[in-house]
């Protein structure tokens, strides 16, 4: 198997897929020179030209209703976004009109919504947890995958649907590496993974999150403590028949993410775990999330905004005394 | 013709400004500035001519590229550095960094990281001015490339349909991140596009400090007889990449040392000046000393300054003003 970046695996599904279908293409600012602000299409303008790689002016909500309009009839569109933050200035392109058309006029939308995000510096307009206002809205599906095998995988399905994706990559993974797989596999939505096997305490998460699970997971070992790390890759739809399996086969659950809990995807995960396992679970189902603030500029107040390994620590001892 | 007094303080506060950005883009590059920054220098003159026109009570909003216009707003570079450097004592309190600087003392309301806001809320402010009878007017900074952006043009017709009273400065230095203007902007001109909107706009050489100035009063004095808002296209030059430490592919060396060479907004002042006798190479070193040593003293105020304390990140996300029993 191939090594790749996050954002190399994001390239190399987009490649394929451009290879074999002439009605994908992709806009948005700075992809052309620049290769997107995470370089996640470098190198793609050289290869198919300046009609399927476009440069956008600045202009973000006929972005998405240009995704929309071609779309509908029968293209392709990416519109990549590059900062997540950035799509506040589309958002009735997106919640009113994609998210809406299938269920209005009975249309395929096969439109795909990229752009980065999750928390780390540039202060409080570039750094926002969007993923449970979309995964609110019927209509939209919302990847967010941890490893560059799942970007690629989930970025692939996404190519070969007919419905709008939402497709947040994160923004410390951006260099990460990790193994990616050949041109055939396609990962569907709503399909969760184990990343570290476990028999105590379920850890649900997304995202960048996994890792940070994934390292409280390791470090719990020497209290011989055996933690399941579940990476659920997309949180619309959510893989709640592994959820639930699993949360029952271990009875002591912890969900998590790094969005302010208030509102959040794991209350939902939490409240639907509670509701079907109720007497089934050894502990209630614990959160961990975000406190309730805007993303100072200032990396202390950062981290004092979002959980950390420690906080996966604590979260893990106090399920456990149930 | 700038009196002499006047002058000069173009000239300072444009040389405090360069070293301001000389000395933030070299800290940035040590990763004393957490999320980095977006260097003005070779913008400066179109800071300092505009603010000198504004009086106290105007308001402005400006752009994620404002380090020139809080300096020439006259906000302290104290303050400022420290909040480059995400410090207490920085003027968002280290919540903002360098893309949100703001001194509301000064009725500055901020920069902005989202392109094309900071303009919008400069309508808001014009249409403040109106409602409160207040005599003075508003100015929204904005870039080339902003003039592409929805929420812009939404905002200018609503300033011409209600005769708000808003001055728009694009600080035009012709590239946004990487992209050339005339890639993306239809038509290419800013000034028909304004005047197609039923605003009165008009082109200005954004490296000449006195023209900039001229231009800003003299739209700041329409503006107050009730013509109407205004629109100044500045053309001006970014020596820097886009954020601290980008050199990119997509313009020559030849373009930018042109620039540099022939149409620097501060060598250009002084050669105007000298030729004039309206200052002597001493007075020039001093300013150049001040400002070394005015900015030398901002950043030991940074470095000094504590980091805020954790345990207010929640403070102040809202006032707590509807939980009281009225
Ligand atoms: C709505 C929005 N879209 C995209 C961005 C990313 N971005 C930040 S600055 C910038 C370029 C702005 O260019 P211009 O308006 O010319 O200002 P300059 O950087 O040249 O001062 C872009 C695309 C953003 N901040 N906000
Ligand atoms: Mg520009």
């Amino acid at each position: 198997m191939t090594v790749v970046t996050y954002s190399e695996a994001w390239r190399s599904g987009l490649r394929e897929e451009m290879n074999k279908d002439a009605s994908i293409f992709v806009m948005g600012t700075d992809l052309q020179e620049r290769g997107g602000h995470f370089s996640q299409v470098k190198g793609l303008a050289e290869e198919f030209g300046p009609e399927r790689i476009r440069d956008t002016p600045i202009s973000e909500s006929a972005m998405v209703a240009a995704g929309v309009g071609s779309a509908m009839l029968g293209a392709r569109p990416i519109i990549d976004l590059n900062f997540m933050d950035f799509a506040y200035g589309a958002m009735d392109e997106i919640i009113n009109q994609a998210a809406k058309i299938r269920y209005m006029f009975g249309a395929d939308l096969p439109l795909i919504i990229r752009a980065t995000a999750g928390i780390a510096l540039f202060g409080p307009q570039h750094n926002n947890s969007f993923e449970s206002l979309f995964a609110a809205i019927p209509g939209l599906s919302v990847a967010v995958p941890y490893r560059p095998y799942d970007v690629k995988g989930l970025l692939k399905t996404s190519l070969r649907g007919s419905d709008p994706v939402i497709f947040i990559m994160h923004k410390k993974l951006t260099g990460a590496k990790g193994e990616i797989a050949g041109e055939d596999v396609f990962i569907p939505f709503g399909k969760a993974r184990i990343a570290a096997e476990g028999s105590d305490v379920l850890i649900v998460t997304y995202g960048y999150s996994v890792e940070v699970a994934s390292k409280a997971a390791e470090l719990m070992k020497t209290e011989g403590v055996s933690v399941e790390v579940m990476d659920l890759r997309t949180v619309y739809p959510i893989d709640y028949e592994m959820v639930l399996q699993r949360a029952q086969d271990i009875g002591r659950v912890i969900v998590a993410d790094e969005a302010p809990l208030f509102g959040s995807i794991t209350g939902e995960i939490a409240s639907t775990i509670s509701e079907k396992l109720h007497s089934s679970l050894k502990a209630p189902v614990l959160r961990i999330g975000a406190k309730r603030v805007p993303i100072g500029a200032n990396p202390q107040l950062v981290s004092a905004s979002i959980p950390n390994v420690e906080d996966y620590q604590a979260a893990i001892r106090k399920v456990l005394t149930f | 013709m700038t009196e002499p007094g006047q002058a000069k303080d173009f000239l300072s506060q444009m040389i405090l400004i360069r070293e301001f950005e000389t000395i933030a883009e070299g800290l940035t590059l040590r990763g004393k500035v957490p999320g980095g920054m977006h260097n003005s220098s070779g913008q400066e003159a179109v800071a300092v001519g505009v603010m000198a026109a504004l009086k106290d009570e105007d308001a402005i909003a400006s752009t994620h590229r404002s380090h020139h216009h809080s300096i020439a707003r006259g906000m302290s570079t104290q303050s400022m550095m420290a909040e480059l450097f995400t410090k207490s004592t920085g003027c968002s309190r280290g919540r903002g960094g360098s893309m949100h600087l703001v001194d509301l003392s000064r009725n500055y309301f901020g920069g902005n990281g989202i392109v094309g806001a900071g303009v919008s809320i400069a309508m808001g402010l014009a249409l403040g001015i109106h409602i409160l009878k207040k005599n003075s007017i508003a100015v929204g900074f904005m870039g080339d490339g902003a003039i592409n952006t929805g929420r812009t043009w939404e905002s200018i017709n609503m300033a011409v349909i209600w005769n708000l009273p808003l001055l728009i400065v694009i600080d035009n230095n012709q590239y946004a991140v990487e992209t050339f203007m005339d890639r993306v902007t239809g038509g290419k001109d800013f000034v028909a596009r304004a005047k197609s909107f039923g605003m009165s706009a008009e082109v200005i050489d954004g490296q000449n400090v006195e023209e900039v100035y001229e231009a800003t009063a003299r739209a700041r004095e329409r503006i107050l007889a009730g013509e109407g808002p205004q629109l100044i296209n500045a053309v001006t030059y970014r020596y820097f990449g886009h954020n601290v430490g980008e050199v990119g592919k997509y313009r020559t060396q030849e373009e930018i040392s042109d620039w540099k060479s022939n149409k620097d907004p501060i060598d250009n002042w002084i050669s105007n000046l000298l030729a004039k006798k309206m200052i002597t190479e001493d007075e020039i070193s001093e300013i150049r000393e001040n400002a070394k040593l005015e900015i030398g003293k901002a950043v030991e105020f940074a470095e000094a300054s504590p980091f805020p304390d954790t345990n207010t990140v929640a403070d102040d996300v809202d006032s707590g003003s509807l939980l009281r029993q009225l």
